[in-house]
């Protein structure tokens, strides 16, 4: 068989061997990724979807670090019985700023793409410091640590400024003002509300979210993290609003 | 190159190679503990022990410990061990094979202690922080070095199939890596980065990096494994040439497009979805390929089953190699996937072929290995490793069954409706449909832990120099191929 003579050249070529080989498993993933970077086609921009602030953003860093993303999914898919348990399928455009994806693939618990606003703070609060306190079947680990330990937020700058670097559309001012930003989120009755809701383009929800109004935990900025989820996007009538052009964090 | 002109036998660098052999049962075991421990969580989750010992940290370190550690260091072991045999020369710079080997096992220590911690990327099976990435990548290009360079000094003309698959999972996994961990560090000294894709193109990188952690570190790597010891325990060539040349390169073309069957019906693209889907059952066919000129390189030689205990560990392995590689497809059509995706069934399929096919298929390998690489006639106990054989087996079916009970029962019970045209179970009522099926899961775990600590023991009693009296005149003509 000359197919079999032919490839007896690779056979005594490593190198040639290597060559091949690079070249052949390149192909799918350049077919398949190369195209996702037009991002036109793929993310509908959606108004309403901001990047996070950064009291969230240090939930965000709380909800990997203790890996919730291995037992709750954040993508609803748009299946009859998913779309009546938890909400309007999930959109591309509301997990655009989130480096990396969460969207899950496990659902030990519940998904949580919109848990935002279906519970109360007390409950989130409560449910953290002991699952079984609130739901007795819950098979969830219990995390009381997260409200005596305080939020890391002296470094948000430099989380702002390198996600900034990888295409999130935080301005100079989100950047600078990042830390008593987060401060004054965890707080019912800051004065620059306005101020920072104006740098957000949007309502936000300004609370002190555990309880304590002596620190802001890491409670506060997780449960923060957790009611923001899902609810940029204002569905009215099961249609979003698609905005006629791009910049749809900039409205 | 000077040695050239001496035609004498040559003196392999089976040091590195023990090393390897020893962590590879060490980390075994390390994973495989980990494992029971958090399938006892999920059935008692008082066994959660906060921050440190909860689920959402240890669930990383038990995927890394087997699949990295474990299942790392056993392709490090034999790949060091079959390049030098089938291309008949030393391995490349003893020096450099030993790096390797710390390397590794310093990368693997810092990834788990980081999980620990709570430092992790949160990208399943790439979880490593930049820092932990980066020395990785140092190691491996090492290890592509002392490979390949060992390849291209081999006295044999041709490259033997067994190097093309160690080759192939060198320098994809290679490219992986790089690929999905492409991140921006919050600062040089912070252990905190962020990946620079995001949503929709962070989750198909990263699951085209995911699948191919399974298609090239679990699949490729593991076939290098069957096609060198699979013909040596059973003495016999490997059945078909045509078919291992047609395989090889329709597996590795096509693995490499399977990773958009993790995110059926999401945000990604259908376009993307669909051609996931057809790729994923399209690869079914080289999987088999491989799979059949594995069992058929038995042909004339299957009565060695009955007798060697090795043997039968290695066949098993392919058993679950293509029980697992007929599910996958099955798996990644979306009518089928709408109903196992996010539940027990995938972690069911996965551990069939972890459990089934990569520790199967290590296990044979090691106990070939073992006693040549300690200079011993044979194993301290051939019954106990049908013993262990036995014991894991039952352990994987108890395993797999309660997953596909587990799983399906709780896609369908999210999916029923009432009289009333309402779903009929709140979410929480699926959570304690599963608890009994979680603790036979454990029960599984317990039996192929069991089944590790017991060839832990034979090995040390055969590194001993022990041999078992009592089976001195019971062992089959078979086990000494």
């Amino acid at each position: 068989m000359s197919f079999l003579h032919k490839h007896q050249k690779l056979e005594k070529n490593s190198i040639l061997l290597l060559v091949c080989i690079i070249v052949v498993v390149l192909i799918g993933g350049i077919v398949e990724v190369i195209p996702l970077f037009r991002t036109a086609t793929v993310i509908e921009p959606v108004k309403g979807v901001r990047p996070y602030t950064p009291l969230e953003l240090a939930g965000y860093n709380i909800y990997i670090r203790e890996g919730c993303y291995n037992c709750h999914s954040q993508q609803i898919r748009p299946l009859r019985d998913e779309v009546a348990r938890y909400g309007h399928y999930s959109l591309a455009a509301e997990s655009m700023y989130d480096h990396p994806f969460q969207w899950g693939s496990k659902r030990t618990g519940p998904d949580l793409a919109r848990v935002g606003g279906k519970y109360s703070d007390e409950w989130h609060t409560a449910h953290l410091k002991n699952p079984r306190a609130v739901v007795p079947e819950s098979v969830m680990p219990s995390y009381s640590f997260l409200a005596e330990r305080g939020a890391r937020l002296y470094d948000l700058r430099d989380h702002l400024s390198a996600l900034r670097a990888a295409g999130v559309p935080y301005t100079d001012d989100m950047i600078k003002y990042a830390e008593p930003d987060a401060t004054s989120q965890a707080h019912a009755f800051s004065d620059n509300q306005s101020a920072i809701e104006e740098r957000y383009g949007g309502p936000l929800n300004f609370r002190d979210f555990d309880g304590n109004p002596m620190l802001v935990s890491e409670m506060d900025a997780l449960v923060a993290y957790l009611q923001v989820l899902g609810t940029m996007v204002k569905f009215t009538d099961y249609e979003p609003e698609i905005q006629p052009d791009m910049g749809a964090s900039h409205d | 190159m000077t040695d050239n002109s001496v035609p004498t036998k040559v003196i392999y660098n089976d040091d590195v190679v023990k090393l390897f052999t020893l962590a590879t049962v060490f980390w075994g075991i390390a994973g495989f503990l980990v494992g029971v421990l958090i399938a006892a969580q999920l059935a008692f989750p008082q066994l959660n022990f906060e921050p440190f010992l909860s689920f959402g940290r240890l669930r990383p370190l038990h995927t890394s410990a087997v699949i990295f550690a474990f299942g790392g260091c056993a392709l490090f072991g034999t790949s060091y061990y079959v390049v030098q045999r089938t291309c008949g020369v030393r391995l490349w710079n003893d020096k450099l094979a030993l790096f390797t080997f710390w390397g590794y096992q310093i990368f693997i220590v810092i990834a788990g202690l980081g999980y620990l911690a709570g430092v992790t990327q949160g990208k399943e099976y790439a979880e490593p922080e930049w820092y932990a990435d980066l020395w990785l990548t140092i190691v491996w290009v090492c290890y592509l070095i002392v490979f390949l360079m060992t390849v291209i000094k081999r006295r044999e003309p041709h490259i033997y199939v067994a190097n093309w698959f160690y080759l192939a999972f060198i320098i994809t996994v290679a490219v992986l890596h790089l690929g999905n961990n492409m991140v921006i560090p919050t600062g040089l000294m912070s252990v905190k980065s962020y990946s620079v894709f995001a949503g929709v193109q962070s989750a198909m990188i990263q699951w085209w990096y995911g699948h191919n952690a399974v298609g090239f570190f679990l699949t490729a790597g593991f076939l290098g494994m069957m096609y060198y010891f699979i013909p040596k325990r059973a003495d016999r060539p490997v059945y078909s040439y045509r078919l291992s040349i047609l395989h090889f390169w329709s597996l590795i073309f096509i693995y490499i497009w399977a990773g958009p069957h993790h995110l059926h019906y999401t945000s990604l693209p259908d376009w993307a979805q669909t051609l996931g889907m057809t790729f994923s059952i399209m690869l079914w066919m080289p999987s088999w390929g491989g799979m059949i000129n594995g069992m058929m390189t038995l042909s004339g030689a299957w009565h060695k089953l009955r007798e060697d205990p090795v043997l039968r560990f290695m066949i098993i392995a392919l058993a679950f190699y293509g029980m697992s590689t007929f599910e996958g497809p099955l798996m990644s059509i979306k009518a089928v996937n709408s109903l196992s995706h996010y539940t027990d069934w995938t972690i069911g399929h996965v551990h069939s072929g972890a459990l089934g096919w990569v520790g199967f298929i290590t296990f044979g390998a090691l106990y070939y290995m073992v006693p040549k690489l300690w200079g011993r006639k044979e194993l301290y106990s051939m019954k106990l490793v049908d013993m262990h054989l036995w014991i894991s087996t039952l352990g994987i079916v108890l395993y797999i069954a309660a997953m596909w009970v587990s799983g399906i029962m709780q896609g369908l019970m999210w999916r029923s409706y009432d009289d009333m045209g309402f779903l009929q179970y709140s979410f929480v009522e699926t959570v304690m449909a599963m608890h009994p099926f979680y603790i036979i899961r454990m029960l599984g775990g317990v039996l192929y832990l069991t089944g590790g600590v017991i060839m832990a023991y034979n090995f040390w009693r055969t590194i001993r120099g022990d041999v078992n009296a009592k089976e001195q005149n019971l062992i089959p003509q078979g086990a000494a191929a």
